[in-house]
């Protein structure tokens, strides 16, 4: 079979199949931007004293972690749109976009699961730090933005970069609606041609060259912050 | 909400549309199931041979973990349906393609099995590793050799140490049965899609698949919080999975 | 009293006939189009030749130039002539919701109007009449239907198509092995890869999938119509002063006998990617669909009862 490999239909499809990946890198790093901030929110919601903060929050994220990605892109991708009609009172509101519908997508599910990662590093900041902070005279809001948070960050930025190399791989999961990721892309190629074999292999070649490559820094990373004990 | 239509005759095939979702979660636990048996069974070869100190057994386990982890599930269930039957010789892939029994659910749960491996494989490296150099040299002096060792310490204890990240493992698995939709496998979101087309009740339907997922996913936690009591190795309370 | 009464209604008559736009506020769809400056057209990937892709992967086809000619006369009414076009891709599956849900103003592509349908959107006027039949490889020994007993058929999810010939399985009890799948060139695969023996489907696109094929020789269109499929532009419902524009302008492309040369452009003339021809003259239904205009539905189960 590898004799009839027609590596003409990849060169000729090239242009196509980087407008797909210029989607999934955007919705990528939007997503994660997104959901690291709400994962954060979240996070020191659940962490909040107050019942009436921890709870709903603890909620979401256990609702949203035990459902699967495709589930929550089809709830958005046709759920948002009549909610907006819904709220808005306008039959005729505008719709937000394929790409808006997937990025809120995204952002909602990524947030359930940067929280978790997120609350795990701010509880390995060691409490005198906290009580120091106080001690120091710092409020709340001080303390957390100024002492406890960046301490997270740094303890968990490997777990959460590694999070979003698996969220760069699951955005190839908006095939289920049509739109045209890299992954999009390759198989609307491949079906319009008739060449699944070369498409899909490039496909996954390229997927792996990136995620490889982004995995072999985040462990440099790791090694490179990780306190030396 | 309106949940009448579940009582509905369904558009095909006889039965109501209640029907066409108890068939939808019976597909979704049977990926799960059959696909965490080879994920299981071939990620702890893989995870011990990660860690043995024979590169030649080391390397291929290493570089099987980096291949199935660094490519989308989507793209992996692509290949495995679309592009193994042409590369084979082409009595095998017609094989695969027409004569196999239910080839989109094997596809599938093959596909679950191998991508899962690589991070159960992962979970049993850690879990083999945490366990501290001394117990093992302990162990070789006493005379056991390295495959006992492994046998009689190394996995007893390492399995008990990482059972709730293989429970997250099992949970991701029972998500990720879902993928299956994309190659005709109808689980339960893919049911949970098509009563919505054919009965237009897409915010009911759509609400069953959600609380079906979360009522499996709680139990199966709760469960598994009951054997990791079991289990606990002793001395090693506050310790788990770290 | 009674001179003035009628010389008002005259001038309110007159000024209304002027310029109906102006005379009301703009509604629904056109005034979300006037304040957005986007019309946003839904296509399809491989509905070949109404709605696909080309070579440089641009939307193009027969359901696509009717509707770039709706778009102009948007742009007269709404006297916006740099009104933005963005095109959407939509699937069999996704292609109501995301219309209802607004990420579209219209579908152009290869959808059916079925009463169905019709509680959930509004069609223009038929704009091609097909119907169900299937695609096999030629020497599988299917010459029809009831053929197909035992074993693999493939069909697009969300399709008339696939309700017709579900409901001649369950009608004749043919115990046919179903396979999902997502789109017309997917499905069209799996004939050609031998996962599926047949692939039911409007018959026009599988002459168009045929002849894009590798080899088009290798396959046949058989059967008698399992399904009448007239097709029609997808827009939302409860939306009269927007269908309104549509309608005119399609029943216009009709009049003007435009709609004759947009015709010939894609089934009697080579069309890209490939320059294949299809030489599909118009057919009885059709042309009587242009003589007079309709947006009649068809029933859900094909020609079956159900």
């Amino acid at each position: 079979m590898f004799s009839q490999f027609d590596f003409e239909v990849i060169r000729d499809s090239l242009p196509y199949l980087w407008q797909g990946m210029q989607f999934s890198l955007g919705l990528t790093l939007l997503a994660m931007a997104g959901g690291i901030v709400l994962g954060t929110v979240l996070a020191l919601m659940r962490l909040s004293s107050l019942r009436i903060l921890s709870w709903p929050a603890g909620a979401y994220v256990n609702l949203v972690r035990s459902i699967p990605l495709i589930l929550v892109i089809f709830w958005f991708y046709f759920l948002i749109p009549i909610a907006i009609k819904h709220l808005s009172g306008n039959p005729y509101a505008s719709g937000i976009g394929p790409f808006y519908s997937a990025l809120i997508a995204f952002t909602m599910f990524e947030a359930a699961y940067y929280c978790e990662i997120i609350r795990a590093g701010i509880q390995s900041v060691p409490r005198g730090q906290v009580h120091a902070a106080y001690a120091l005279g710092l409020n709340y809001r001080q303390a957390t933005t100024l002492v406890i948070l960046p301490q997270a960050f740094r303890n968990m930025l490997p777990v959460l970069l590694t999070t979003s190399i698996i969220l760069f791989q699951d955005t190839s999961l908006v095939y289920v609606v049509g739109l045209t990721d890299f992954m999009g892309a390759a198989s609307k190629v491949a079906r319009r041609d008739g060449r699944l074999v070369e498409l899909y292999l490039f496909a996954a070649l390229i997927y792996f060259i990136l995620c490889f490559t982004a995995s072999y820094f985040v462990r440099r990373l790791q090694q490179r912050i990780t306190p030396p004990r | 909400m309106d949940f009448g239509f579940l009582f509905e005759p369904a558009f095909s095939g006889g039965g109501t549309y209640l029907d066409w979702v108890i068939s939808g979660i019976q597909w979704t636990l049977y990926l799960s199931v059959i696909g965490w048996i080879i994920a299981f069974v071939l990620g702890s070869i893989l995870g011990v041979l990660r860690t043995v100190p024979l590169a030649i057994l080391r390397v291929p386990a290493t570089i099987y973990v980096e291949v199935f982890r660094n490519i989308p599930l989507l793209v992996q269930m692509f290949i495995w349906y679309f592009v193994v039957p042409e590369i084979v010789p082409k009595a095998a892939g017609d094989w695969l393609k027409t004569q196999m029994p239910m080839p989109e659910f094997w596809n599938a749960a093959l596909c679950l099995g191998t991508y899962t491996a690589s991070r159960v494989a992962e979970q049993v490296r850690a879990g083999i590793q945490s366990i501290p150099r001394g117990q093992v040299d302990a162990s070789l002096a006493i005379g056991l050799t390295l495959p006992q060792t492994y046998r009689h310490l190394l996995l007893p204890m390492s399995y008990r140490i990482i059972i709730p990240p293989l429970t997250t493992e099992f949970l991701t698995i029972f998500k990720n049965s879902s993928v299956a939709l994309t190659i005709g496998v109808l689980e339960l979101t893919a049911q949970a899609r098509q009563i919505s087309e054919y009965t237009f009740q897409t915010f009911e339907i759509f609400t069953i698949a959600t609380v079906v997922y979360a009522l499996i996913t709680l139990t199966v936690t709760f469960a598994m919080r009951w054997v990791e009591g079991r289990a606990r190795v002793p001395g090693y309370i506050g310790t788990t999975g770290k | 009293m009674l001179r003035i009464g009628s010389l008002f209604a005259a001038i309110a008559a007159a000024s209304l006939l002027a310029a109906p736009l102006h005379a009301q506020e703009l509604t629904g769809t056109l005034k979300k189009i006037k304040d957005t400056g986007v019309v946003k057209i839904g296509h399809r990937d491989a509905s070949i030749p109404f709605s696909y892709l080309d070579d440089k992967q641009r939307p193009i086809g027969y359901g696509v130039d009717i509707c770039m000619k709706i778009v102009d006369r948007i742009k007269a009414e709404l006297k916006m002539p740099k009104l933005r076009v963005e095109f959407v891709p939509v699937t069999s599956q996704t292609r109501i919701p995301v219309l209802t849900g607004g990420n579209i103003d219209m579908e152009c592509g290869s959808t059916t109007n079925s009463v169905e349908r019709q509680k959930q959107v509004d069609f223009a006027p038929t704009y091609f009449v097909t119907g169900t039949k299937i695609i096999v490889k030629k020497g599988s020994g299917i010459k029809g239907y009831d053929d197909l007993k035992g074993k693999n058929v493939v069909f697009t999810q969300g399709t008339t198509n696939e309700r017709a010939i579900k409901a001649y399985n369950d009608e004749k009890k043919l115990g046919i092995n179903f396979i999902p799948s997502k789109d017309h060139a997917e499905s069209f695969l799996s004939v050609e890869t031998g996962r599926a023996v047949a692939f039911p489907m409007d018959d026009i696109l599988l002459y168009g999938l045929k002849a894009s094929a590798r080899n088009p020789d290798d396959y046949e269109v058989i059967g008698e119509f399992l399904s009448d499929d007239p097709y029609a532009i997808m827009m939302r419902r409860d939306d009269p002063a927007f269908k309104k524009v549509v309608d005119s302008a399609v029943t216009a492309l009709y009049k003007s006998g435009e709609i004759n040369k947009i015709y010939t452009k894609w089934f009697q003339s080579k069309i890209p990617p490939k320059g294949i021809n299809l030489n599909f003259p118009m057919s009885e239904g059709l042309k009587e669909a242009i003589k007079n205009p309709n947006n009649t539905g068809v029933g859900p189960c094909g020609k079956m009862k159900c």
